[in-house]
């Protein structure tokens, strides 16, 4: 259990001058190697993964003016918002979020085990099929057929496609696993090995239930929640957080400050995220200690929530300054913080006094956000900030605009979940009160509504320079090697 | 920690515990729910109704109506659902027995709709405002759904079911009818009414509404099976 042992290796953007040494000439050999091994099906995961937030940023922002003005594109059966809006958040999460889930985990377990890959084409084909499957369950949502579940849309047989799909990808990660080099297993790859395991079962367990078994009644109802919790706390907070304790001690150049924290905080996030599943149904038509389990799993995640944090926090202690000179830590930053506070905010909004007011409100929607994107996107982009110069060799062009990429998401996320808190807190308060007709519940939200329109805006910027800036680098057409591109040149290096 | 067998056992155990509580649980506990009646076998409730109301379900999820509409009724402590006239009383799990798909929903943009049938019984009404939200309701955000309707000249007589709108709406010479789709969602609007009372057994077994006591922190949830069992 010594801090040494767990750390990724060397500071890659701070120390590109250290002198050279023989073991650690072998090792740039070697990650040269894996590098080379994982380049095609990791810059197809992340080519297709930007390509799919482009969408999803068309339909979110399509949805969102439909809340300001609903005769906006009113006549087109395709886009109506009951359309439109599934079409987002699945864009986002399987579009978006799964392929750069997958990239991510892909190049990191490659690196952590130190082995290359062993048949990449494999990837690349599972890659393909999962593209093809959500292309096809998106226009299936927008042609009027969707399963009715939230984030279980999808048709049964696309459903079927993904899961092999998504069997080709991950098969990798568990055979990079068994065939590491013998040391130390680092906490990110408990995080990501648990993720690779926890969504298969969650994913296929979900669709067997509800479409295949036809569970009765409310067990639909229970069941889609659970999926939908889990999709968020099994699959994107573990890939997201393994990622942080990754990218954080990697990019500052010291080892995470405490292994024995960050295993509870491992160990407490497993047996505690999926219990808080039913809080969503708070009030609802199922048995009350379903509610009242979830609620007591979601103060308890206070534990994780405290150890993670910390762990982070004290990792970062007297290297704040990266912040200011990293892309990479300045968006991972971003993310385990919102990760944090989003996290710390659904445990009083579980309470069944608080979900009095906030359920059925846009402060559900908030709290998605925060895991999805706040959170999720944002770390993201750190790791791919951090990982694509090691694929094509050359360096992000462009200080601006990774800079317009940073404030357009870090504003633009951060406005749109305060207009969703607000809204969700005056629809709350307001739907307490009977005496207001239910059409003046929904009018009070509009002018937050209209901020989050505002605020896709710079949403839109922000993903269009960054899709640009991707662009460039696989075309390799970035700065040639060397240093890493800072925002601020450290002082006393190069 | 640093055993592969070891740390796939806990992934493996962890999710395990959960998937059993929040998804086989709530099988185990309600997948076997029996409609009630009386001792004599009347009034059964609920009737497994099918037909149009079952394609209208599927309109009702094609157009995602339920990102907008709940369909549950709370109970006063958690909502003012039943003062807002939603409903006689709360949903029970025994009201969705048949629903082959079940709609609670997470997110009201408009009111909920459990009882909608109920409180709103005219068939033109529900056509005029799907297909011109703000004609109904002023105001409203839910989008216009026209492209469930035809737009037909008037050929001899006006048809029986074309909507009936205010002058300016539809040009002189043409009526709005629904199609098939605005039929079955219609028909299916109309279907739901959650308001039959309940027998004291059934509501018992359906939907215990006393909140049970907020288990220790330590042991709430690798505890919750067996709380389940009382």
């Amino acid at each position: 259990m010594t801090p040494a042992t767990a750390t990724p290796a060397a500071p890659t953007h701070a120390a590109a001058h250290t002198p050279a040494v023989s073991s650690h000439d072998v090792e740039q050999v070697e990650r040269a190697l894996i590098d080379a091994s994982a380049r095609t099906p990791v810059l197809f995961f992340y080519t297709t993964a930007i390509t799919w937030l482009l969408a999803a940023t068309f339909f979110g922002f399509v949805a969102s003016i439909k809340l300001n003005s609903p005769e906006f594109l009113g006549s087109w059966s395709w886009l109506t918002y009951g359309r439109v809006w599934p079409a987002y958040t699945n864009t986002l999460a399987y579009g978006w979020g799964f392929l750069a889930a997958m990239g991510t985990i892909t190049w990191l377990m490659a690196r952590l085990c130190r082995v290359a890959l062993g048949s990449p084409k494999l990837l690349v084909w599972g890659g393909i099929f999962w593209n093809l499957g959500v292309t096809v369950g998106v226009v299936s949502i927008l042609s009027g057929n969707n399963q009715g579940y939230e984030w279980m849309e999808f048709p049964r047989y696309v459903a079927a496609i993904l899961f092999v799909a998504y069997s080709l990808m991950a098969v990798w990660g568990v055979v990079m696993f068994r065939h590491r080099r013998k040391g130390h297993v680092y906490v990110t790859l408990w995080y990501m090995l648990a993720a690779v395991f926890w969504f298969p079962w969650l994913f296929g367990a979900a669709y067997f239930m509800i479409s295949v078994v036809h569970v009765p009644g409310v067990v639909q109802a229970a069941v889609s929640e659970w999926y939908a919790q889990g999709l968020l706390g099994y699959w994107f907070g573990a890939v997201g957080l393994g990622a942080v304790y990754y990218l954080i001690p990697k990019v500052i150049g010291r080892s995470v400050h405490s292994y024995y924290l960050a295993a509870i905080g491992f160990w407490t996030y497993a047996l505690f995220v999926g219990w808080t599943a039913m809080t969503r149904l708070s009030g609802g038509p199922i048995p009350a200690w379903l509610v009242t389990v979830s609620i007591a799993a979601t103060i308890l995640m206070v534990i994780p929530i405290a150890t993670v944090t910390l762990n982070y926090l004290m990792t970062m202690r007297d290297h704040h300054h990266m912040v200011y000179h990293s892309p990479t830590i300045r968006f991972t930053f971003y993310g385990a913080a919102a990760w944090t506070l989003g996290s710390l905010i659904s445990i009083p909004a579980s309470l069944r006094s608080v979900d009095h007011y906030m359920h059925f409100t846009h402060f559900a929607v908030a709290q998605t956000h925060f895991v999805l994107y706040a959170f999720f996107s944002m770390v993201m982009f750190g790791a791919i900030y951090y990982i694509v110069p090691r694929l094509v060799g050359v360096e992000w062009l462009s200080t601006t605009f990774i800079r317009y990429h940073f404030w357009g998401s870090a504003y633009g996320i951060g406005f749109a979940i305060a207009m969703l808190l607000i809204a969700g807190l005056v629809q709350g308060f307001a739907a307490a009160d009977p005496a207001l007709d239910y059409s003046v519940v929904v009018a009070r939200t509009a002018p937050y509504l209209i901020g989050r329109s505002v605020a896709w805006l710079m949403l839109i910027f922000a993903h269009l320079a960054f899709a640009l800036h991707f662009l460039l680098m696989v075309l390799r057409l970035g700065r040639p090697g060397g240093a890493a591109t800072l925002f601020h040149p450290l002082e006393g290096e190069a | 920690m640093k055993r592969f067998p070891s740390i796939l056992a806990g992934i493996f155990v962890t999710f395990a515990l959960a998937w059993f509580g929040m998804a086989m649980m709530p099988l185990i506990q309600l997948g076997n729910l029996q409609p009630q009646s009386e001792e004599d076998g009347s009034d059964v409730y609920p009737v497994n109704v099918a037909g149009l109301t079952n394609q209208g379900r599927a309109v009702f999820a094609a157009n995602g109506c339920f990102y907008c509409h709940s369909q549950q009724v709370r109970d006063r402590q958690n909502g003012a659902d039943l003062e807002r006239g939603w409903g006689d009383r709360r949903t029970v799990a025994l009201d969705y027995l048949y629903d082959q798909h079940v709609f609670l929903g997470e997110m009201r943009n408009g009111p909920d709709l459990a009882n909608i049938g109920n409180r709103q019984k005219d068939a033109a009404w529900h056509y005029a405002h799907l297909y011109d939200p703000r004609f109904t309701s002023p105001g409203s955000i839910m989008p216009p759904f026209r492209f469930l309707f035809e737009k037909r000249k008037i050929a001899g007589q006006r048809s029986d079911d074309a909507l009936k709108l205010d002058p300016g709406m539809v040009e002189e010479g043409f009526e709005i009818v629904p199609n098939d789709q605005a039929k079955a969602l219609v028909a299916y609007l109309l279907s739901l009414d959650r308001n039959h009372p309940l027998k004291s057994s059934a509501e018992a077994a359906s939907a215990p509404a006393a909140p049970a006591p907020a288990a220790a922190p330590a042991a709430a949830a690798p505890a919750a099976p067996k709380e389940a069992k009382k």
